[in-house]
């Protein structure tokens, strides 16, 4: 197919309507939704009203609790351990702190566990992938933190509450709100590259859904540089990590207490004992099990292991009934779809355009009803398809120039520019496509401001948790709670740890679970965790042998 | 469990005509599989039946894990790109790298000082550049790997912060120099050392860490936290909103 300045000639003819009707959809306003209209899109086009989203989960401690399919469907499936190959009686790693993930919140536990006493050589980071594969990586927008004078921590609290539609736990969102002056104090002190003025105070932005300018950015690399500092300094203290080897299932002790956990090397297939008095879970989100179908923006490990292992020990879910769907992922070359493409394009100008070069929704809904908003203009057959049959919504990007004045797309948005330049799209001079992609999992398993959860032993930070952000998290605080968290966890663990005594290891629990699922009549075809999602082309999968 | 790949899952959502897509055959060290056109190479050698472990990780073009070698073969030049980020082309004879041993220098940064040799002295073997410019070339995100290479080499450790800030750690650099310099980490280095002891620090962020410290808003969120739903909608709907604010005024 010829493509011409990266689209092919029938894009083409849609950008042509978008051109013409530049200068006058500039001009048009679109107002806002009011309260009443929102729920109506929502209700009718968001995936959290949909009955068909989820159901309540057959077995465990959530028993009745609904939750998205995707996740009860490995809820209600047997464990992938079978328990009768593992031998607990030799112990691989005999430590203080197993620390599972190695992503945002795991790193920054270890770097406190340390830092409150727990030996070097008794932390252990275990991560599926390599140290620092995480959605932490990919964060772009920034972090928030009420440090400016017109802004203060309760602020910053009365945000997320309301933006977590008052669903948060209130110690949580207290926890975030307090701790995150002292959190970009110790970036600083890190050697974190944030955007400054030149008098040294920070570039400040506001978000979605806060009501003062406190997001703190590094270009439109945010999570990147946070993470490469962190981990920076994780590896120059050599905290011991066992990389491509996952924690599959939590090992308990006499005493029902969370022990360890048994890792599976990917590579070479075999498993580890590792005894632990203390255990954080970090494992971070689940995008790649693509609730209600969407496509994500989540990296390749996100898989949603940690609600599963956590639930297995008897650990409750919360929140799990909402998903984050961000209206701006790419949809259009190929490559990039699901990708994000960020909110900072809207915020300069830009406007969402459908097939007939017409403005449609107002362009800074929350990004729930913008979602929605697209998700119901493509239904109505006003998207345009893509060459390879998907719809989406037109962002007219080079309305940012005619407002800004030349040069700003390349100046703001770097990154962005440099994405769709890959594929000979200029983003200044055409308009990019997008459609509604799977960001964030909202819930998960529930903890304290000890970051403690049900069972004890069981620690849990960042993105596997629940309660922090109730049913909707605002921008900016994904990287927060990671920080936040994780820092209370290594914190607390370390105290912990003082003072307990392992018992007798035990994997009990999983045969009675996989009895209990068994019992139940339910028969997914699954185990879980699944690990890895299952990319591989369908025809080849369907001549696989089981030989080797 | 059967999961879909973004392409499918978008695929599935139109019931449009898909125009026909054309096959392409390209090789995964050395053996052919033809592939549908329009995938990434990720997808491409996903598609042929291959599940990642290693060379995989956000897909998205921010983890540099998935670094990947090709030649055409009718080509010359060896190419350098992500495999998440590139479109697969008829006749690539791809090669994807898992790890790169690279060894970084161990440094607590609070116990350096910015200064002209403070780089040089725990990466001396950046003095051994001989500006050939292979790392620029193999550089995925076309950043300037020798310049900044060079502005550590003479002390400009802004400069070469600012140059090197958008590097994935892929290592592709270090993997091609012929001096066996390990570009990446020493940009971690200069940006770390910038970022601490170059930039001027906020003044206000201190100041408010005091402030939380000395329990100065201890009473205020306490009072927050003890509220009725009812009463914190009320002050909820009743915030002023500071972007709204100035663009008032303006």
């Amino acid at each position: 197919m010829k493509l011409i300045d990266g689209y092919p000639q029938y894009m083409l003819d849609s950008i042509k309507k978008v051109e013409d009707k530049r200068m006058e959809n500039l001009k048009k306003s679109i107002e806002p939704l009011t309260m009443e209209e929102r729920q109506a899109v929502l209700t009718q086009f968001h995936p959290d009203f949909m009955d068909s989203s989820k159901r309540a989960v057959k077995v465990g401690v959530d028993k009745g609790n609904e939750s998205y399919n995707g996740i009860v469907d490995l809820l209600e499936s047997p464990s992938i351990l079978d328990t009768s190959e593992v031998d607990l009686t030799k112990i691989d790693f005999d430590i203080d702190l197993l620390i599972i993930g190695g992503g945002g919140a795991g790193t920054v536990a270890a770097l406190f566990a340390l830092e409150n006493g727990v030996e070097l050589d008794k932390i252990l980071i275990t991560t599926k992938l390599r140290h620092g594969d995480a959605n932490s990586m990919m964060a772009q927008g920034g972090i928030q933190a009420a440090d400016r004078p017109e802004d203060s921590p309760p602020i910053h609290y009365l945000d997320i509450y309301g933006g977590g539609h008052f669903t948060n736990k209130p110690e949580l969102a207290k926890a975030m709100a307090m701790d995150a002056p002292g959190i970009i104090k110790w970036h600083e002190e890190l050697g974190v590259m944030y955007d400054r003025h030149d008098n040294g105070e920070f570039q400040e932005l506001s978000g979605g859904g806060t009501s003062r300018n406190r997001m703190h950015s590094a270009k439109d690399y945010t999570g990147m540089e946070l993470m490469r500092n962190i981990r920076d300094r994780a590896k120059n203290l050599d905290i011991p990590v066992l990389e491509f080897c996952p924690i599959v299932e939590l090992l308990l002790d006499d005493q029902g207490i969370v022990s360890g956990g048994v890792a599976f090397n990917i590579e070479t297939h075999e498993y580890y004992v590792i005894k632990a008095k203390a255990t954080i879970m970090a494992t971070g989100g689940s995008g790649r099990l693509h609730l209600a179908g969407y496509p994500t923006t989540n990296h390749y490990g996100a898989t949603g292991d940690g609600l599963v292992m956590a639930y297995h020990v008897g650990a409750n879910l919360r929140d799990l009934d909402t998903i984050q769907i961000h209206p701006t992922g790419d949809i259009y070359p190929d490559p990039v779809i699901g990708i994000l493409s960020t909110e900072k394009i809207r915020g300069l100008g830009a406007k969402p355009i459908n097939v007939h070069g017409d403005p449609f929704v107002f362009p800074l809904e929350p990004r729930d009803v913008e979602s929605a908003a697209f998700l119901k203009e493509c239904d109505k057959g006003n998207g345009i398809t893509t060459p390879t049959g998907m719809p989406g919504i037109w962002l007219d990007s080079p309305m940012i120039d005619i407002i800004h004045g030349e040069g700003t797309v390349y100046e703001k948005l770097a990154g962005e520019v440099r994405k769709f330049r890959r594929f000979g799209i200029d983003m200044a001079k055409h308009p990019i496509l997008v459609y509604p992609t799977y960001h964030y999992q909202n819930g998960g398993v529930e903890i304290n401001e000890k970051c403690e959860t049900a069972v004890p032993g069981l620690f849990a930070a960042g993105e596997v948790t629940g309660g922090v952000h109730g049913k909707n998290r605002l921008m900016g605080n994904s990287l927060l709670d990671y920080n936040v968290f994780g820092r209370r966890a290594g914190i607390y663990a370390a105290e912990y740890v003082k003072t307990r005594k392992v018992g007798k290891l035990s994997l009990a629990h999983i045969d009675e679970y996989n009895k209990a699922v068994e019992e139940a009549g339910l028969k997914s075809g699954v185990k879980a965790p699944i690990l890895l999602p299952e990319y591989r082309g369908k025809e080849a999968l369907a001549r696989a042998l089981d030989i080797l | 469990m059967t999961t879909e790949t973004n392409t499918e899952i978008a695929r599935k959502t139109n019931d449009a005509d898909t125009p026909e897509v054309s096959a392409l055959n390209i090789y995964v060290m050395g053996k052919r599989y033809l592939v549908p056109a329009g995938l990434t190479i990720m997808a491409a050698i996903e598609y042929a039946g291959y599940q990642f472990v290693r060379s995989c990780g956000c897909r998205a073009g921010f983890c540099g894990a998935c670094s990947t070698v090709y030649r055409k073969d009718d080509e010359q030049k060896l190419h350098f790109a992500l495999a998440c980020q590139t479109t697969v082309e008829d006749g690539m004879y791809l090669v994807q790298i898992p790890f790169v041993p690279a060894a970084k220098a161990k440094y607590m940064i609070e116990d350096l000082k910015a200064e002209e040799n403070t780089i040089l002295s725990l990466y001396p073997e950046i003095a051994r550049c001989v500006s050939c410019n292979t790392c620029t070339k193999s550089c995925p995100q076309d950043i300037k790997v020798m310049m900044y290479i060079q502005n550590a080499l003479r002390g400009d450790i802004a400069k070469a912060a600012e140059l090197s800030f958008d590097c994935i750690q892929c290592g592709m650099c270090a993997m091609r120099c012929p001096a066996d310099i390990k570009h990446y980490h020493v940009a971690q280095l200069a940006r770390r050392l910038r970022g601490k002891y170059i930039d001027t620090l906020s003044k206000d962020l201190k100041k408010r860490v005091a402030e939380v410290e000395g329990g100065q808003y201890d009473k205020e969120i306490e009072e927050l936290v003890g509220m009725s739903e009812e009463q914190l909608r009320g002050l909820y709907n009743k915030r002023e909103i500071e972007a709204k604010k100035k663009k008032e005024g303006e």
